[in-house]
């Protein structure tokens, strides 16, 4: 049978994409509830203060205001904080330090855009227009705005609770054997970066809508979350208690999300908390110049390492010191990122035996910080794909002979790191050859002579990348201090006519599941895509659910589903024998029909569902009627997508302008179920990746104000921004799995950074430059080249 | 409260506004054509992009009492018909779009592009999205579907010939 | 946005006697203005629409002068086969400007009236030594701006059209501010009968003259002219997109680069 043009591996068509084209997807500003309130929230314009006395009553007062609440407001209703889920612990075993996140300020406010009051009115206009009037009077504390800042000796302490502004000092690995190790190297490479900080910006500005009926007492929250029952579980539970089955969480279409809509945010609680109060919908919309200031931004991290080499160029050792900035508060998962999701990353693709981590992670007057696609392990790439180029520069190896010499041998899998990871599958060397042929980098010096004689600075960079994503096997997480678990939740509910619809606890915000999960139903259960229907996003249909990031959704989520049809496949052949009297273990299952097997007696799917449903012919006594199966389904391990990018660059020296000329992705993501969807995602990543390599900074002054505010000083990659993507894919399986899938997620934010920036200092070398910092802006190139002419001429 | 009256998509629509109502407020909140978005407020991001009398606008960035007796066409003006115009067809057929945030304002500024220039090339197409910003896609498959759509636009065109 | 009481006057006559209420705003194209607004960082109690005066939109080229109605788009400007024969320096700045759904609303008049110190039309008006027509007289590009937001305009007076003198040769280059796409340095140099102008715009508190560059390519019309002048920093602003230093080196090169386009 010739494959399905509908199944896995076909690039089908999205099935979402019509009512995206036609203008009629439902983001959650786009639905309205009647008698809805605008809600407008009045934020802090100082990094740190006291609160020393709100006076609302003018505000109360004012055209078309329905109410005006405060912390305090809050406080009396005995609202919770907002939780952290991750427990982090110092290096002597005790724990964190947790402070408190009341969702609207208390006392103090400690970031520019901390929320202060809520004015609830009839139009946005109104709301927004009387939060002016709202009287609050401030005294300014001394502001912490960066991670250099909040570990200076005597530096001002955001939180009484967390001396030196630690919120924890955390380690991993084995000291002893790195220091070992270092004693015997031949040579040691050091390097010392900053890993950017980011602001995510999903196009979709994030968006609340609560709603309580007063006759039943049930709350709703439409939110642009990706992890619906999170919120429900987080803000039920710890902040509103709301019991669940009191409260409803949609997330419906969500405009991109990174990371940044996974947190539960202090909006969505005061929302729901005040439709509570004033019995009427209310609605909040971020601008985007709030978005700036309380989205979770992403990356912050100051790191040293050194790498310990034999005289082979094998690594040793490493040894790495990190800086992490957490902001004021604890978002959700922000403990997690620079720890469990960057140090047992270090190992990357490579043999190193001995590593060690460390990591400061600090508060500051600075919006939270958390996961941004790729999350701790692009700030883990970046680290030591930077390294490893300046080891084969101190060590005069060429800079893929010295990757390769220390690539994961084909035939060690699985393979147990010296930082808790046990990979699965890969094959290195396979995604590097192919990324190289497919680069010409055989070719390139030939290209960088004919732009020498342009007088253009050429280079090419690489990167051989591991990453660690479907998030995540509940046992490992939780005793590395997850506070939840991370299984996911599947129902396939077959209809008594054989039609089909999934409820998955995953989100969908532009991965396409409507269509890559249809197409694994249809592909199992032997039907057309064109009879499956996926449901996600409301805590109102589904089981339960986790929700979408760190590329879980087909691994963690997509086996759920492989799992609850195998229920269905088992039922189904137990009432297939019945019909066709046979005995169970006679039964096949093959595209879509029930057979006895070496016979030709069988049943399709649409006669099994439908007896099913109408059991006049059924086996009642030893079988319930209905054909609908949910699946529980916990990963046994991580899943360990790799790959290698290869950027090449051409700087204008007379500008410091880098243009990309091309970019190379060849990614080892497992099975590949729809290879256009895959390709999306990883042209998405990769820009992301470059963003951070040559564009996006968020920049904060001295004072704690943010500079980069608004998309007029926050640059946003654009289409001329970016060049051609190639992108291929070469499959090993996920072992542990049954699709063999291992995610596409991240990882085109994860391997492109540290291509880019070694193409530029290869571009620069010539010149004696040895680093630059990301974003490589024109203004820092420029400056770099600068310096080394300076440098050059003075000696 | 100033009453607007003014074409949508061909129909005559009005509603009583504010002076300072932006048109994408009057099109999303009184008219109920949630397809044109907001992704900013420094008209940066395009995700708002409508034709005002046949030319390309951010609609956040320009008020609906500016717009009386104007012929503005929204995305929802597309596919009248529910028959897809080729443009959409084509981000379809080659996964111009991901989460669908930005698509409604990337369909009105490419077919403003196609109408002034039915054959441009690669490099034309990305500089023309300067207006428009998108974080899912790399804009990769956006440019591929605008070139797919101008080759069959022109096809089109010479077929009716 | 603040409420205001909204103007649509029909008459140039109408709109300027709107106008002399110090607290209303002219609104051309709105592109700068509106965003403005929304941010609430301008409260005009008055908004007075220019959209009605048809007659302050085109283009003429008569003589060695290209003069263009204060209300016209970048967008026509910068496809104008009059203008591209005349002056393609002055369609190649325009259509530089934003992006093309701002080229497709902002308004030369608008934009010389803004003086935003880092837009390009400054730099071209500057640099061609135009003439700026009100309803009330004639300014003198050289007289016409008075430095950040600044210019000659008083209460009441409105941009009615803008006339370019057709240069020898002219051209314009701008490194783009890579967020805003306003210009972090734009130069425009001309040469023109009444002699050689540079101007600069994006560096400083308004659009400026380099008067070391003009005598350099007033005694020989090339790039290479330029060589040794350097603006110094000092002229120059800094901000988190480019230092006062990096800025003086941008306006050699697209110094350079805007006399190799000429």
């Amino acid at each position: 049978m010739a494959p399905r043009d509908d199944g896995i591996g076909a690039s089908v068509r999205r099935k979402e994409d019509f009512r995206f084209l036609t203008g009629r997807g439902m983001y959650t500003d786009d639905i309205n509830r009647p008698g809805q309130l605008s809600a407008y929230i009045l934020r802090s314009p100082y990094p740190h203060a006291e609160l020393v006395r709100i006076d609302t009553s003018k505000a109360a007062q004012a055209k078309g205001v329905v109410a005006v609440f405060t912390g305090a407001d809050m406080a009396k209703d005995n609202v919770g904080g907002l939780p952290c889920g991750w427990l982090i612990k110092f290096k002597d075993g005790s724990p964190m330090k947790e402070p408190p996140h009341p969702p609207l300020a208390q006392g103090r406010v400690r970031y520019v855009g901390d929320q202060v009051a809520v004015v609830i009115a009839e139009t946005r206009e109104a709301a927004r227009d009387a939060a002016e009037l709202i009287d609050v009077e401030y005294k300014p504390l001394p502001a912490i705005a960066t991670i250099d800042d909040a570990i200076k000796p005597g530096a001002a302490q955001i939180w009484d609770i967390a001396p030196g502004n630690t919120c924890y000092d955390w380690e991993l690995g084995d000291k002893g054997a790195v220091d070992t190790a270092f004693k015997k190297a031949h040579k040691v490479a050091k390097i010392e970066l900053v890993n950017n900080r980011l602001i995510p910006n999903a196009m979709e500005p994030r968006a609340a809508l609560g709603d309580f009926d007063p006759a039943s007492g049930d709350y709703t929250l439409y939110t642009t979350s990706q992890n619906p029952h999170v919120i429900r579980l987080l803000m039920g539970a710890f902040v509103l208690h709301i019991p669940e089955s009191k409260l409803r969480v949609f997330a419906p279409d969500v405009g991109g999300g990174f990371g940044s809509k996974i947190y539960h945010y202090a909006e969505e609680a005061i929302v729901t908390w005040a439709a509570g109060k004033v019995k009427r919908p209310v609605k909040w919309t971020a601008d985007r110049s709030e978005s700036f200031m309380s989205d979770a931004h992403g990356r912050d991290h100051v790191t040293r390492a050194e790498l310990a080499l034999d005289k082979d160029g094998k690594f040793l050792a490493l040894r790495v010191s990190t800086l992490a900035n957490l902001g004021a508060y604890l978002s959700t998962f922000s403990t997690c990122i620079p720890t469990y999701l960057y140090a047992t990353l270090l190992a990357g693709v490579y043999t190193t035996p001995a590593i060690y981590c460390e990591v400061r992670a600090v508060f500051t007057n600075t919006v939270p910080v958390d996961a941004y696609r790729g999350a701790g392990r692009p700030e883990a790439t970046y680290l030591l794909e930077r390294l490893v180029d300046v080891a084969a520069r101190e060590t005069n190896m060429d800079r893929v002979e010295i990757r390769r010499r220390n690539f994961i041998p084909n035939d060690a899998f699985p393979y147990q790191t010296p930082v808790a990871l046990q990979y699965d599958s890969g094959n290195y060397h396979a995604t590097l050859d192919q990324a190289l042929k497919a680069a010409d980098w055989a070719g390139f010096e030939k290209r960088r002579a004919e732009a020498k004689a342009r007088g253009k600075l050429r280079g090419i960079g690489v990167s051989t990348y591991i990453e660690a994503c479907g998030i995540a096997p509940s046992n490992i997480a939780g005793a590395l201090g997850a506070r939840a678990g991370l299984f996911e939740t599947a129902e396939v509910r077959v209809h008594p006519t054989g039609t089909v619809t999934v409820f998955t606890g995953c989100h969908s915000h532009g991965q396409g599941h409507e269509t890559t999960y249809a197409q694994l139903v249809a592909e199992g259960l032997g039907i057309p895509i064109e009879n499956v229907e996926v449901v996600h996003g409301d805590t109102a249909k589904i089981p339960f659910g986790m929700g979408t990031y760190g590329s879980r959704s087909l691994a963690v989520g997509g086996t759920a589903i492989v799992k609850a049809m195998d229920k269905v496949i088992k039922k189904g052949k137990k009432i297939a024998a019945h019909l066709l009297e046979a005995a169970e273990a006679d039964i096949e299952f093959k595209d879509g029909k029930f057979a006895v097997a070496g016979t030709d007696k069988s049943k399709a799917f649409g006669e099994i569902s439908l007896a099913a449903y109408v059991p006049h012919n059924y086996p009642l006594e030893e079988l319930e009627p209905g054909l609908d199966e949910t699946a529980f389904y916990d990963p046994k391990n991580f899943t360990f997508p790799a790959g290698c990018h290869i950027a090449e660059v051409e700087v204008d020296p007379d500008t410091g302008v880098t243009q990309l000329v091309k970019f190379t992705a060849v990614d080892d993501v497992g099975r590949v179920i729809n290879p256009m969807i895959v390709e999306g995602q990883v042209h998405g990543g990769v820009a992301q990746g470059i963003g951070q390599a040559l564009l996006e900074r968020c920049v904060y002054d001295s004072n704690g104000q943010l500079l980069s505010g608004s998309m007029m000083d926050y640059t946003m990659p654009r289409a001329d921004d970016l060049p051609p993507i190639s992108v291929a894919t070469h499959t090993t399986l996920c072992t542990h799995n049954p699709l063999g899938v291992k995610g596409c997620g991240e990882v085109g934010s994860i391997g492109s950074p540290p291509a880019v920036i070694n193409a530029i200092v290869d571009a620069l070398s010539p010149l004696g430059v040895r680093d630059i910092s990301m974003p490589a802006t024109p203004q820092r190139v420029w400056q770099a080249i600068q310096g080394a002419q300076t440098r050059q001429a003075a000696e | 409260m100033p009453n607007v009256s003014l074409t949508v998509n061909g129909k005559p629509a009005s509603a009583d506004v504010d002076n300072r109502t932006l048109l994408v407020q009057m099109l999303r909140e009184k008219l109920g054509l949630t397809g044109t978005h907001v992704g900013c407020d420094t008209s940066q991001c395009g995700a708002c992009v409508v034709h005002i009398n046949g030319r390309s606008v951010k609609s956040c960035t320009v008020l609906a009492v500016q717009c009386a007796g104007a012929d503005v066409m929204t995305v929802e003006g597309l596919a009248p018909d529910g028959k897809l115009h080729p443009l959409q067809e084509a981000f379809r057929d080659n996964h111009g779009l991901q989460c669908g945030f930005c698509t409604p304002g990337m369909l009105m500024s490419a077919l403003d592009l196609l109408k002034n220039n039915p054959n441009p090339n690669e490099h034309q197409v990305r500089h023309w999205l300067e207006g428009n910003l998108c974080r899912c896609t790399g804009y990769q498959n956006i440019v591929k579907s605008i070139l797919a759509a101008a080759a069959t636009m022109r096809g089109g065109r010479a077929a009716a010939e | 946005m603040y409420d205001f009481a909204y103007h649509r006057p029909n008459s140039l006559a109408d709109a300027a006697r709107l106008a002399k209420n110090e607290e209303a705003k002219l609104v051309a194209g709105g592109m700068t203005l509106l965003p403005t607004m929304k941010q609430r960082l301008a409260r005009p109690s008055d908004l007075i629409d220019l959209g009605g005066l048809k007659d302050l939109i085109g283009i003429k080229v008569e003589g060695s002068k290209v003069t263009i109605g204060a209300l016209t788009p970048h967008a026509q400007v910068a496809a104008s086969a009059d203008v591209q024969r005349a002056i393609p320096a002055l369609a190649t700045l325009a259509g530089g400007i934003g992006d093309p759904q701002v080229r497709n609303c902002g308004t030369i008049g608008g934009s010389l009236a803004n003086n935003d110190p880092a837009a390009d039309y400054p730099a071209a008006a500057l640099g061609l030594g135009a003439t700026i027509q009100t309803n009330e007289r004639a300014i003198a590009a050289d007289d016409f701006f008075r430095g950040m937001f600044e210019t000659a305009l008083k209460p009441g007076e409105i941009i009615t059209s803008v006339s370019f003198p057709v240069p020898e040769r002219a051209g314009y280059a701008k490194f783009k501010n890579p967020a805003s796409r306003y210009a972090i340095i734009g130069v425009f140099a001309a040469k023109t009968a009444q002699g050689v102008r540079v101007a600069v715009t994006g560096a400083g508190n308004g659009v400026f003259r380099v008067k070391a560059m003009e005598d350099a390519l007033a005694r020989s019309w090339s790039a290479d002219a330029l060589k040794s002048i350097t603006v110094p920093a000092s002229q120059c602003n800094g901000d988190i997109h480019a230092s006062s230093e990096y800025r003086a080196h941008l306006i050699g090169v697209m110094a350079h680069r805007a006399v190799q386009a000429s």
